[in-house]
C-alpha cells in the first residue's frame, strides 16, 4: 500500500485542532508555545467550549495568542492578566477564563495579581510557561532563571548573592486554600505532551466546576533565548530544568 | 494477525525544520530535506522511510507548528 492508498482507505488519527487558526506562527522553530497553543485548541474542543472560552493574552512572546486560537481573547497589560481573567470570570460565570503566561509576565511584574486571584480562589485556570527567560525581549535574566545559567543580562551565570535565588511559584501558589489543581508539565516528548493535555482539560473542568483557581505551568524550551537547536534545548531542559522544577501534581483536590 | 501502517502528511510550507518530530520518531520515519528548503529557507521534514510508520502520531504531537497530519490504516 502507498503513501495515498493509506490516505484515501485509512482513518485520520491526528490533524490540525480545529480552533488554531490557519496561520503560521510568529513563533521560533522547536518553541514550546506551540504545542501548548494545540493542547488548549483540543482541549476547549472536546469540552465543547469553543463559544464559550475567553482568553487573557499575556504580554511576551505569547501576545499574539489571539491571532492563532480562534476563541475570544483579551489582551492585557503586562503581569495583570489574573486581574482580567478575575473580571472576565465574575462577569460571565459560564464562561471559561484562562490566562496565558511566560514567567516574566507571571512570576515578575504580575506577582501580586498571581498570588492574590489563586488566593482569593477565582474560577480561572491559570496556564503559565516557564522556559526560565525573557524571550521576546532577547533573553534577559527572569525570577526564574535557574542558578548559573547563561542569559543576556547575566553573560557569566546567574549569581544567587548578586542575583536571588530562582523563584519557584508554583509550590507557592499549591500552599493557598484558594487553589484546586496545580500540576507541573512539560511537553518535549509525545507522551508528556498528553500527560499535559489531561492536566489542562483537569484544570478546565475544576474551573468550570467552580472549585478554584487551577494552575498549570509548562516548563518548556526558548532555544532561540537559550542559544541551542531545538533538540538540545529539550535534553537540556530534561536535565536541567527539571532538577528545579520536577514536573508532576503538586496539588489536587478534585 | 492485523497490522497496522501508517503514513503522515507534512504541510512543508509551515514547518520551521526544527527538527523535533524526526527525534520523537520511534521508527526513524522522518528526516529533514537534506538540500531543499520551502519558501522561508527552512530545510522541511519529510518521509524518509514510508513503509516504517504505524501512525502513532508522535511527530504530530510534539510538532509546534501543527503542520503534520497523521493516517492509520489496519490491515486484516
Amino acid at each position: 500500500m502507498n503513501h495515498e492508498d493509506i490516505k484515501s482507505q485509512g482513518t485520520k488519527v491526528y490533524s490540525r485542532p480545529r480552533l488554531l487558526d490557519d496561520r503560521t506562527m510568529h513563533y521560533c522553530p522547536g518553541c514550546s508555545h506551540g504545542v501548548v497553543h494545540k493542547l488548549v485548541c483540543e482541549v476547549l474542543d472536546e469540552m465543547g467550549l469553543e463559544n464559550d472560552a475567553i482568553g487573557v493574552a499575556p504580554v511576551g512572546c505569547a501576545v499574539f495568542a489571539y491571532n492563532y486560537i480562534d476563541i475570544d481573547w483579551i489582551e492585557a497589560a503586562h503581569g495583570r492578566a489574573p486581574a482580567v481573567a478575575t473580571a472576565a470570570k465574575r462577569l460571565n460565570p459560564g464562561c471559561a477564563v484562562f490566562t496565558y503566561q511566560g514567567d516574566g509576565d507571571l512570576a515578575a511584574i504580575g506577582t501580586a495579581e498571581t498570588i492574590h486571584a489563586a488566593n482569593r480562589g477565582e474560577n480561572i485556570v491559570i496556564i503559565f510557561i516557564n522556559n526560565g527567560i525573557y524571550g521576546m525581549t532577547g533573553g534577559q535574566m527572569a525570577p526564574t532563571t535557574l542558578e548559573g545559567m547563561k542569559t543576556a543580562t547575566t553573560p557569566y551565570g546567574r549569581r544567587a548573592d548578586l542575583n536571588g535565588y530562582p523563584l519557584n511559584i508554583t509550590p507557592l501558589l499549591a500552599q493557598l486554600p484558594g487553589t484546586c489543581f496545580v500540576s507541573r508539565q512539560s511537553v518535549h516528548t509525545a507522551a508528556a505532551a498528553r500527560k499535559c493535555k489531561a492536566a489542562i482539560r483537569k484544570a478546565f473542568e475544576g474551573s468550570m466546576a467552580a472549585k478554584g483557581t487551577a494552575v498549570i505551568e509548562v516548563v518548556g524550551t526558548c532555544s532561540s533565548g537559550w542559544k541551542m537547536t531545538p533538540a538540545k534545548a529539550n535534553d537540556w531542559m530534561a536535565q536541567h530544568m527539571f532538577e528545579a522544577y520536577p514536573p508532576g501534581d503538586l496539588k489536587d483536590t478534585l | 494477525m492485523a497490522k497496522v501502517i501508517g503514513t503522515v502528511e507534512i504541510e512543508a510550507e509551515r514547518c520551521k525544520g526544527c527538527d523535533l518530530c524526526v527525534i520523537a520518531c520511534p521508527f526513524d520515519v522522518l528526516a529533514l530535506a537534506d538540500k531543499e528548503v520551502n519558501d522561508r529557507g527552512y530545510h522541511f521534514a519529510l518521509i524518509k522511510n514510508t513503509d516504517a510508520c504505524v501512525g502513532c502520531a508522535a511527530c504530530a504531537t510534539v510538532c509546534p507548528d501543527g503542520c503534520i497530519e497523521v493516517y492509520r490504516f489496519v490491515e486484516k
